[in-house]
């Protein structure tokens, strides 16, 4: 079962964008879709641990701003080289204007 | 004999990329890679930054042995190609096997440019292989002395690696300021400013007029009569792209092995990609250009390999550069020098970017500097606009309210 943790309020991110959200020592992405669904992955890119939230979004990619990267962060898929690592995801839910991922 | 296949000689970032990309293109037949290092492909772009942390520094190879092996990749390592024979179609190694070929892609790099000055001392070293990073890193114990020759990126980025490891570092440059080819003077202040206050002695304008070892250490005479002695003399002043192997194959070289836009060489058979070869740039309008890149490298080597297997695409890809410096991050997308006006945009905590456009307002690079990843986001959005031949207004490139995703939509 999930514990629902609290990561930020929905005006917080910019559709089509990302923000970084650290909690317990981890650090997370939280990405707003350009429909504006919440979706989260973890925070550091599996090619050489840059923060993703400093990285593109276009449509359901992130790129990492690195080394160019990417996955699509609704399903963590690494989308080619250099990235031949999936991204962990996590599930988001929305409830009055704050948005919560679901971490084990 | 094997039956002829695709064919690598250079087994670094370029190669390896190639080798993959055939097979992600499909490719069913012999794949062979050929490097002179003993190691498996490795990333050298940390070699001058975090691989200098440590005594002892580690190795990223792009992929291990069995991903080589998964994909039918025959790795031939630590074995030197030593002729290409264009009649019979082989390419003869160095222990005597002849590799025939279909298709031939010369990733064969660059080499450091050497010094004649330092040619006689025991202490001085280049910086291209994991063993010379090895070399070198073994040096930097704490307060030991190290002169670096060359302002360019790989001598600064070590500057930065030898102070954090509490080093006493001095860069002898023979250009009036830091970085005169590679990036705008704006930029390259905020950098020498940022070693000079991290404790780098950074003489510019400086001839040298000698080099000798003097007892365990090696001293250099500028040309005003000053000294400078220390354990280690690195020599960071370029590479020259590693062409014998085509020159003598007689094909064109031209600052490099001259390719087309679909990086075929002067013989269709044989293709070039990375810092090897020069390559027209249909940006700017076919410029030669010739880029010692690390995304370049990767973007030929798959291009290359679909140009292999008959694709015939042309290159359109914009340059893209980066260089890490203590905390700072450079990123830049385009060729500076193509711009004839600079717009600057400030972003928060310092950092800024510059946006190089020509005459007619076509935005035609992007450099930008920052903490950590500050600059990358917009520098990735000035690529896409710089692919777009887009002339974005200045007034709006200067604002940082001004979304820059908002005026690729335009």
């Amino acid at each position: 079962m999930a514990d629902w943790i609290e990561a930020c309020l929905v005006d917080d991110v910019d559709e089509e964008d990302v923000i970084r959200f650290d909690h317990e020592g981890r650090t997370f992405a939280i990405y707003r879709s350009p429909d504006g669904q919440f979706f989260a992955t973890d925070g550091l890119c599996t090619h050489e641990k840059v923060h993703l939230a400093d990285g593109l979004v276009m449509d359901d990619i992130i790129e990492c701003p690195k080394h160019n990267g990417r996955f699509n962060y609704k399903t963590g898929a690494a989308k080619g080289a250099p990235v031949c690592v999936n991204l962990a995801t996590y599930p988001v839910k929305v409830e009055a204007g704050t948005v919560f991922i679901g971490l084990d | 004999m094997t039956e002829p296949g695709m064919v690598i000689v250079g087994a670094g970032e370029c190669g390896a990329r190639a080798a993959f990309a055939l097979r992600e293109e499909g490719f069913a037949g012999p794949v062979t890679l050929i490097g002179a290092e003993p190691h498996l492909p490795y990333e050298r772009p940390p070699l001058s930054k975090q691989g200098m942390a440590a005594d002892r520094p580690g190795m990223t190879p792009i992929a291990g042995h069995d991903r080589f092996a998964q994909q039918g990749i025959r790795l031939v390592l630590g074995n030197q190609a030593r002729a290409i024979d264009r009649a019979a179609r082989t390419v003869e190694l160095a222990e005597g096997e002849r590799v025939p070929y279909h298709r031939l892609l010369l990733a064969t790099g660059a080499v450091p440019r050497r010094l004649p000055a330092a040619a006689a001392s025991r202490h001085a070293v280049t910086l291209r292989t994991h063993e010379d990073a090895e070399r070198i890193a073994g040096h930097l114990s704490a307060r030991a002395r190290i002169t670096i020759v060359g302002g360019g990126f790989i001598g600064l980025e070590l500057a930065a690696a030898a102070i954090g490891r509490d080093c006493r570092v001095t860069v002898i440059e023979a250009l009036p300021r830091l970085l005169a080819r590679a990036v705008p003077a704006e930029i390259a202040e905020r950098i020498a400013d940022t070693h000079r206050a991290r404790g780098v002695e950074i003489l510019t304008a400086a001839s040298i007029e000698a080099i000798r070892d003097v007892g365990e250490g090696v001293q250099v005479t500028l040309a005003d009569g000053r000294a400078i002695a220390a354990e280690l003399l690195v020599v960071g002043i370029g590479a020259l792209p590693a062409t014998d192997i085509a020159a003598e194959a007689g094909l064109v070289v031209d600052n490099g092995i001259r390719v087309d836009a679909t990086l075929a060489s002067s013989d269709p058979d044989i293709f070039a990609a990375g810092d090897c070869c020069s390559f027209p740039l249909a940006l700017y309008g076919g410029r030669r250009v010739r880029l010692e890149a690390w995304r370049n490298a990767q973007e030929q080597g798959a291009l290359a390999a679909r140009n292999m297997l008959g694709a015939r695409e042309a290159h359109s890809a914009v340059p893209w550069f980066w260089s890490d410096q203590y905390d700072l991050t450079l990123q830049i997308a385009g060729l500076c020098d193509e711009g004839a006006t600079t717009v600057r945009r400030d972003l928060g905590g310092d950092a800024f970017i510059l946006f190089h456009l020509a005459a007619d307002g076509r935005l035609v690079a992007a450099s930008g500097l920052g903490h950590g990843n500050a600059v990358a986001r917009d520098i990735r959005l000035a690529e896409m606009l710089i692919a777009r031949r887009a002339a974005p207004d200045p007034r709006k490139l200067a604002i940082p309210d001004v979304k820059l995703k908002s005026l690729l939509a335009a």
